[in-house]
């Protein structure tokens, strides 16, 4: 192509699909049972598989015998992946797997495995810090500016423990596969955030060209960052595959394994020491936190203290890793965000407690040690005002009379989540019809209906004439979906190829109206001259005109050139205000309204944008007041592996939520930016401090359950 | 292959049983020793006794009759999914939880994952496949579209249901016994709102079809 075409968006006020309020194009699939799951296929000649995992959290194996197993009737492979001496370092952790023909005849194979262990000590409770011994590794110290200087000279300073805990993903489509390994060729059904990359997982374990690896996928049921790699579990069911002579085998997790050993998000723990001037600047910070990340320690960004407010100028940052016996962590829903707004917007509250400053004033006072002053000006105006928060809001502690206390909290967020790379391919067909190719995945925030809306703005067409394909490596690469970079790069590779391949319809309908291919727009189904609307023709009959060849253009996302082109961006803030109230009789919460404003640079869908904004807020009621992976100290076991206890929110639980999605033209301008992560940051801080508010005490760990509510007010009685 | 026992052969490893277990702490515990779980316990005494090994089974699903063979202690869910490939109820808690696996049996809302496949025999059962008509989607899948009440979408067909079976019962329902009718599923993406405001929308409409 000689010239560069304009991949620009339009104008907001010229857009005629992209700010739409549409319905999500596979809603009906999934609302009628229609919409097949990778956990849902029963291929012909399916086998089931099933796992034995270790019951204790270190061990040592003295011996593993699947003699009997392998003799039941119905079974057709086992594998046993650890042998005798092997450590095992966490409860949950694989040890050999079987295939048969029936689920039941595979977990009754699982348990005439018989292991024998030589069990060794654990550690798995990370609060204790004192406790972790050589477990504990700290990572050295940070520092900025001169805090000893700054605390002597303070005219106040505040001092607070904090704790959150390690959290599961609990996604309700566990992890899992059906997959068939026939000669060098494996057909794979995953439930995967990575459709594209995870087929070089299986590729390497087997040693078959990944080219021969057909990854597919419609649909899958939820990740939040932990279903990137094919996993022990992906490579043992291909394994078992290939033995059993091709034949697919279906594994996917239980609940009380999936919730053990399928990833988790980083406990933190903190010591917190902050200054301000009376004014309410804040003038310096001092933390010390530990979290773990299971086995590896880790896991967690401490650089990010003081969150957001990352130029405050004294500052003391420790953090120590403490590895235990338990489950690897896994990225979750914006990696290390939520912990770290947790803790700092809970010291900060605090610290404008004691100085009997209003948070809202505090964080206004202190908005210029942010990277994004203006907009979380405008962000907190905006809450404000739909909180009603200088009318609502009360010095801490509720003065009202009675057993229920009425607080209100806040916290800001911010992240990154510019467009990954990505390519896509646009075909337009004589008949008219419209694909869009690329291998990505909808996770269930809409990826399949923000394609077809870019195609359809850009071609003037419906969205009902695009046909969109994805879920299958087949198609161009176009990344994983993690960091929120998924919205950002799948909309980018969209316009372009979009853009070219009407450039090249543009060629053939300039030369029959004898017009400059440049002087061409599509609008209203409908290839016309520009400021001569009724010179052109209909968008099927410019196809009629390919004869019978289709056009079939390639756009990739590069995020080299991004910030040049201008289609994404990365970096957007939101804010979040809670309205809780406390029986401080029976230390039940109870969630009145929690407010989100929220930016995310242009965006494509509102109403699936707010869907995402919403479940993100009910996330963090489920931090804030439910969640929580309770260790066993005895047994190293993980004690709530189930829905009954490892407690998520219900529908009766979340009180109203208010979202505000940000649209401005400054924001727009800046292009299309991810949603997933930043949205689900604030809220549990905001919960927390709404608590602290309304009962007069800060109740330092979460999930803030009336054990914890009630021993907090008795410390404040003591 | 040959040396190995044929399913139908096998005999249960442990001779434990839910019989012998209310029988043995009927000696020991008076409190369990009621009417109901000793009268229950009779019962079963002189039950037919099914399997061990698959058995053939008919179960009535969405008016039509479905033939198949299950181990007895293989649950309506695992028999829905693994044998009659209607894959709309999820497994995901699999014990009562969650409402992944919601059905109506018998008019009544219901959790597939604590009913035995051979215990539904006999009984009308109602999932998410047979709720369109002529193939046109009900009312309330409609209005989860119109109100974006679904994200992954694994938590839908059971909440789909749910709200089905909770409008049968309550037609013209408020927005706070919404909050508490639907309050036995679980949703992870947080799609709690939209399905609010879908179970209102769905009663509106409704009301005058009478066939939704």
């Amino acid at each position: 192509m000689p010239n560069t075409p304009d991949y620009h968006w339009p104008p907001m006020d010229k857009r005629r699909v992209m700010g739409k309020r549409l319905e999500r194009l596979d809603g009906i699939a999934k609302s009628t049972g229609a919409a097949k799951y990778n956990s849902d296929l029963k291929p012909d000649g399916m086998l089931f598989g099933a796992l034995l995992t270790s019951p204790h959290a270190h061990a040592k194996v003295t011996s593993i015998d699947t003699s009997a197993a392998e003799k039941l009737a119905g079974v057709t492979a086992v594998r046993a992946v650890v042998k005798a001496g092997d450590e095992l370092q966490w409860a949950g952790q694989e040890m050999a797997f079987v295939a048969a023909t029936t689920e039941d005849i595979a977990n009754d194979a699982i348990r005439l495995i018989r292991v024998n262990y030589e069990v060794m000590p654990h550690l798995v409770n990370e609060e204790d810090l004192s406790k972790a011994g050589n477990r504990a590794r700290p990572s050295g110290e940070q520092a900025t500016g001169d805090i000893d200087k700054a605390f002597q000279e303070a005219d106040a300073t505040s001092e607070g423990s904090y704790g959150i805990p390690v959290l599961t993903h609990c996604c309700l489509e566990p992890h899992g596969q059906t997959i068939a390994i026939k000669g060098d060729h494996a057909e794979y059904f995953p439930s995967t955030q990575n459709v594209y990359g995870i087929a070089s997982d299986i590729g390497r374990a087997l040693n078959i060209p990944i080219a021969n690896v057909h990854v597919h996928m419609d649909y899958m049921g939820g990740g939040f960052g932990s279903k990137f790699p094919a996993d022990k579990w992906g490579l043992e069911s291909a394994e078992l595959s290939k033995a059993s002579g091709g034949r697919p085998v279906k594994l996917f997790l239980d609940r009380a394994t999936e919730l053990s050993i399928a990833g988790n998000r980083p406990s933190v723990f903190a010591k917190v020491k902050t200054a301000a001037k009376k004014d309410g600047t804040i003038t310096a910070w001092q933390s010390e936190t530990w979290s773990t990340g299971g086995i590896g320690g880790g896991n967690l960004n401490a650089a990010l203290f003081p969150y957001v407010f990352t130029q405050v100028p004294n500052r003391r940052i420790n953090h120590t890793a403490v590895s235990v016996n338990a489950g690897a962590a896994r990225a979750w829903r914006a990696p290390s965000h939520p912990q770290v707004c947790f803790i700092t917007c809970s010291a900060l509250e605090d610290l404008a407690a004691k100085i009997n400053m209003d948070p809202l004033d505090m964080f206004l006072k202190n908005i210029n040690y942010t990277s994004r002053a203006d907009l979380y000006k405008f962000q907190f105006a905006k809450a404000a005002e739909l909180m009603e928060w200088k009318k609502n809001w009360h010095p801490r502690g509720d003065s009202a009379s009675g057993p229920v206390k009425r607080g209100l909290g806040l916290a800001l967020g911010t992240w990154g989540g510019a467009g990954h790379a990505s390519t896509c391919k646009t075909t337009i067909h004589p008949d008219a019809s419209v694909e869009v190719e690329l291998a990505t995945q909808d996770l269930g925030t809409g990826t399949r209906t923000m394609v077809a809306m870019i195609a359809a703005e850009t071609f003037g067409l419906p969205v009902s004439a695009i046909k969109v394909k994805l879920g299958d490596n087949a198609y161009p690469n176009s990344g994983g979906s993690g960091g929120s970079t998924t919205i950002g790069g799948v909309t980018s590779s969209t316009r372009k190829s979009s853009v070219n391949a009407l450039a090249k319809l543009f060629e053939v309908v300039a030369k029959s109206l004898d017009v400059s291919a440049d002087d061409l727009e599509a609008v209203d189904q409908r290839i016309r001259v520009k400021g001569n609307p009724d010179k052109g023709m209909s968008f099927t009959q410019a196809c009629q005109k390919l004869g019978v060849n289709s056009i079939s253009e390639m756009g990739a996302n590069e995020p080299a050139k991004a910030p040049q082109e201008g289609l994404n961006t990365g970096g957007v803030g939101g804010v979040q205000m809670a309205d809780v109230s406390v029986d401080i009789e029976t230390g039940i919460v109870k969630m009145n309204r929690l407010v989100a404003v929220q930016d995310c640079g242009l965006v494509v869908n509102p109403k699936t944008a707010e869907s995402q904004v919403y479940g993100a807020c009910i996330m963090s009621i489920c931090g804030a007041l439910y969640e929580e992976r309770i260790m066993d100290e005895q047994t190293g076991r993980v004690l709530n592996p189930d829905m009954e206890f490892y407690k998520l929110a219900g529908i009766g639980d979340i009180g109203e939520i208010i979202v505000h999605m940000d649209i401005r033209e400054e924001n727009d301008k800046r292009g299309v930016v991810g949603l997933g992560e930043p949205c689900a940051i604030g809220g549990i801080a905001a919960i927390a401090n709404a608590v602290a508010n309304a009962i007069g005490v800060r109740a330092p760990r979460v999930p803030l359950t009336p054990a914890r509510i009630l021993a907090a007010l008795e410390r404040r009685t003591a | 292959m040959s040396q190995k026992q044929e399913p139908e052969k096998r005999k249960p490893k442990s001779n434990f049983s839910r019989r012998g277990f209310l029988q043995g702490v009927g000696v020991t515990s008076g409190v369990l020793t009621t009417g109901v779980l000793e009268s229950e316990a009779e019962a079963q005494t002189s039950a037919k006794v099914a399997g061990p090994g698959e058995v053939p089974i008919t179960l009535q699903i969405n008016g039509k009759p479905y033939k198949t063979s299950v181990e007895p202690r293989a649950t309506l869910l695992d028999t829905l999914r693994h044998r009659l490939d209607l894959t709309a109820a999820k497994r995901v808690c699999d014990r009562g939880t969650c409402g992944a696996c919601t059905v109506i049996i018998d008019g009544k809302v219901m959790y597939s994952c604590t009913v035995l496949a051979i215990d539904a025999q006999g009984r009308q059962i109602q999932t998410l496949e047979g709720l369109s008509q002529n193939g046109k989607p009900h009312a309330v899948s409609r209005a989860f579209v119109a109100n974006d009440a679904q994200q992954c979408g694994y938590c839908t067909p059971g909440f789909v249901m749910a709200a089905k079976g909770f409008l049968d019962k309550n037609p013209n329902p408020t927005y706070e016994e919404v909050k508490t009718g639907l309050g036995g599923n679980l949703c992870r993406c947080g799609t709690y709102m939209g399905v609010r405001k879908a179970v209102l929308d769905a009663a509106k409409e409704m009301k005058g079809t009478k066939n939704a």
